[in-house]
């Protein structure tokens, strides 16, 4: 006879399948936003899990800033391929083209890839779409529901959440009205890698430590390649570093470690003292309510 | 790498961790943050980078120490005014279990947010300032957590270092609140004698209580026995999606998708699909991974029946021999949850129990309970934001339900209004949990 406890993985398993399956019960046209990071690819193994043996009844979009690391490209296709999903791009570079958003002066299009999203999810009626997003990463993000009401400009009101009771989520909206959803809300950074390892989940080859040319920049070690390469006076050495997030190509820095495998890097991230964004990017930095301005534009 | 480290990560990588949730309740200065943050800081979860912040925040507004209620309060209104607005989720884990902590505000919107943080609580954190002594508040939070049936109160007897660690305090506040706790249901109480500031039976050991023979509070979490407050005897299994492939090699498959809400399920066994009443054996328990040999709570699985049935979204599955009752009059308490309007005889909202709407209107109210003295009044016409109330509701459709208090999965539903779509309230199926 079995205890009947379920580890917390598969607690949290168990919550992310519920949520998942929940939306597509009640919403008329999810999307998953996958950015081919680590916790958009645990998501799609996920729902993967939740409609087996059946495939994924909802397409996925990539918001792709045209900043891609390609590693991340080709993992993306390969889940594609796997599952079989019907994946929709939209594109910042051409809405740039377009002259829907402008260029940053900071080269980021972290901030301008909002626009794009709202305007895909309006172009194709989505009125609900999956987020990687996790309560450890931010503060804002700590308060936020796991469906996140949104409206019809896709603006959160943090002040206007509804209450969320048990596991009864309530995704009723009005015309033009959408939910966020995040089936990640009650995974740690430590979970999803975690889970990655015992599951043996592929992801980009950049989160796996290898030696890699770098430039010191203020203390953020940035891969030296044709998004970041080395300006007049700087050089270059090869340590052995790996990514803690994977953001656009030419902000996203490296950090020192010999963590190359799956293991490692667990235990590596049970002992590390800094928080992934904190290390890594340069975009999250700005000020301290930095992402709570972006989630009341709309951005996740 | 230390080996803490390196067993925690082989500790969650094998699955030997389970999961604790727990409630914490309590106003700005009883030190519920402070407790939170020493947890967090002793257990090495709060990064540098979120420290270095919260202290030069601090130094910015000229405090005298470091704020760490500023590393849950993320909201700008929240940093301005100096509230706490919202429940905010906080993590961390040691090898033995990940807890989930829902920190609750105890001044604006506390009933709200604690019931929200208690709903799916498996501990409810209620701090008692050790010069204060049991307030109106700690009686609040205890009913609030009763209320919501959560299986295990852990009352910290916080400050002690205010009061030279005296046990005579402790043990006056120990009697005091157990006096009280007497008239609700609460089936296990525990005390420990704390001080958060000080870090004194937080995480380690205090040598200045000697007296106390108790685990220090991290240790009592992690040893707590949750896995028996689960509901394993009445099988209930609210069908949530049904899960079809169109693809050539498994054209037949007709599965059940949805969470265990209680119960031990096992191919074999004969079930009844509600509300058809049809009975048939289980074939088979499917995960992604595989069929499983049985299925509990909370676990996501898709069952298969040897009998083609016609069972959709919001249907139940349970044994033949315990069924829910199946009512359209409902019985609840509720507690309301919305600013706009309050709760009328006659007003209809949507209803969601388990994984099925329908519409309800509410028939009657019986009484508002006043959450401070647990008195009843039953000459109440409404039931405002932050009040507790037993309401007589009539539903559309049949809901497939049993009592609240002996399970909350089958037991809870939310009212919608139809107008705004707001979540207005929480309901639990069943009387107060208390004899007075």
């Amino acid at each position: 006879m079995t205890s009947h406890v379920l580890s917390q993985l598969r607690s949290l398993e168990a919550e992310s399948i519920h949520i998942i399956r929940e939306v597509v019960a009640e919403m008329q046209r999810p999307v998953l936003l996958f950015s081919g990071g680590k916790d958009s690819i645990v998501m799609l193994h996920l729902a993967a899990k939740a409609f087996a043996p059946a495939r994924i009844p909802f397409p996925i979009m990539h918001v792709d800033t045209g900043l891609n690391f390609q590693t991340v490209l080709d993992c993306r296709d390969r889940w594609v391929e796997r599952l079989g999903v019907q994946l929709v791009v939209a594109s910042v570079q051409d809405a740039i083209d377009r002259g829907l958003v402008k260029e940053e002066p900071n080269g980021s299009r972290n901030r301008i890839q909002t626009p794009v999203l709202l305007e895909a999810v309006e172009k194709h009626g989505f009125d609900a779409a999956f987020g990687g997003g996790r309560r450890d990463e931010e503060k804002a993000r700590a308060k936020e529901r796991v469906f996140s009401f949104r409206d019809d400009f896709g603006q959160w009101d943090p002040k206007n959440q509804r209450p969320e009771i048990w596991s009864l989520y309530n995704g009723r909206v009005h015309q033009g009205e959408s939910i966020r959803v995040f089936p990640l809300s009650n995974w740690t950074e430590l979970d999803i890698w975690s889970y990655i390892a015992a599951e043996d989940i592929d992801i980009p080859d950049l989160y796996l430590a290898r030696e890699r040319e770098v430039v010191d920049r203020g203390g953020m070690l940035f891969a030296v390649n044709e998004f970041t390469p080395l300006k007049e006076g700087e050089t270059s050495e090869r340590r052995s570093v790996r990514y803690r997030t994977v953001g656009d190509a030419n902000l996203t820095a490296a950090v020192e470690s010999d963590a190359s495998t799956l293991t490692a890097i667990v235990e590596e991230t049970a002992a590390v003292r800094i928080t992934e964004r904190g290390a890594t990017r340069g975009d999250d930095k700005v000020s301290e309510a930095a992402m709570e301005d972006r989630k009341r534009e709309g951005y996740f | 790498m230390s080996t803490t480290t390196e067993n925690l990560a082989e500790a969650l990588t094998s699955g030997s961790t389970d999961l604790l949730r727990f409630a914490t309740a309590g106003s700005v200065d009883d030190g519920k943050s402070t407790l939170i943050g020493r947890l967090l800081f002793d257990s090495k979860t709060i990064f540098e980078d979120q420290l270095d912040s919260v202290e030069s925040v601090s130094k910015d507004r000229g405090n005298d120490y470091t704020d760490l209620s500023l590393l849950t309060d993320g909201l700008r209104a929240e940093r301005e005014q100096g509230i706490t607005i919202d429940v905010a989720y906080r993590y961390f884990a040691t090898p033995k279990r990940k807890f989930i902590i829902a920190d609750t505000p105890g001044h604006t919107q506390y009933t709200r947010n604690m019931v929200t943080g208690a709903s799916t609580a498996d501990v409810a954190l209620i701090l008692v300032d050790a010069r204060k002594g049991v307030i109106e508040q700690s009686r609040r939070h205890t009913f609030l957590a009763t209320l919501l049936g959560v299986p295990h109160i852990v009352v910290c007897v916080n400050k002690m270092d205010l009061v030279d660690y005296s046990e005579e305090v402790f043990e006056s506040i120990r009697r005091d609140f157990t006096e009280f706790a007497s008239r609700l249901r609460v089936p296990d109480l525990t005390f420990i004698p704390i001080s958060a500031l000080e870090g004194d039976n937080v995480v380690n050991r205090s040598e200045n209580t000697p007296w106390y023979e108790g685990s220090p509070l991290l240790s009592h979490l992690e040893r707590l026995h949750v896995a028996s407050d689960r509901n394993l005897v009445d099988v209930r299994f609210p069908v949530q999606y049904v899960i079809r492939p169109q693809s050539h090699e498994s054209r037949d498959y007709r599965g059940y998708a949805g969470t265990v809400a209680s119960g031990v399920m096992k191919p074999g066994d004969r079930v009844i699909a509600l509300p058809a009443g049809l009975e048939t054996t289980i074939e088979s328990i499917d995960t992604a991974d595989g069929p499983v040999e049985e299925a509990y709570p909370p676990m996501a699985v898709t069952v298969r029946l040897a009998d083609e049935i016609d069972i959709s979204r919001g249907d139940m599955i349970a044994r033949p021999n315990n069924t829910p009752a199946s009512l359209q009059n409902i019985d609840a308490q509720i507690c309301w949850m919305d600013e706009s309007a309050p709760l009328t005889v006659g007003k209809k909202y949507a209803i969601k129990h388990t994984t099925r709407w329908a519409r309800a209107m509410v028939k009657n109210i019986n009484y508002r309970v006043d959450v401070n003295t647990l008195h009843r009044d039953e000459d109440a016409t409404e039931i405002k934001l932050n009040e507790i109330g037993r309401i007589q509701l009539r539903v559309t459709q049949p809901l497939f339900v049993d009592p609240y208090q002996q399970n909350p999965e089958t037991g809870s539903f939310i009212l919608v209004d139809e107008s705004t779509n707001k979540t207005v309230a929480a309901g639990m199926v069943g009387g107060l949990p208390h004899s007075a």
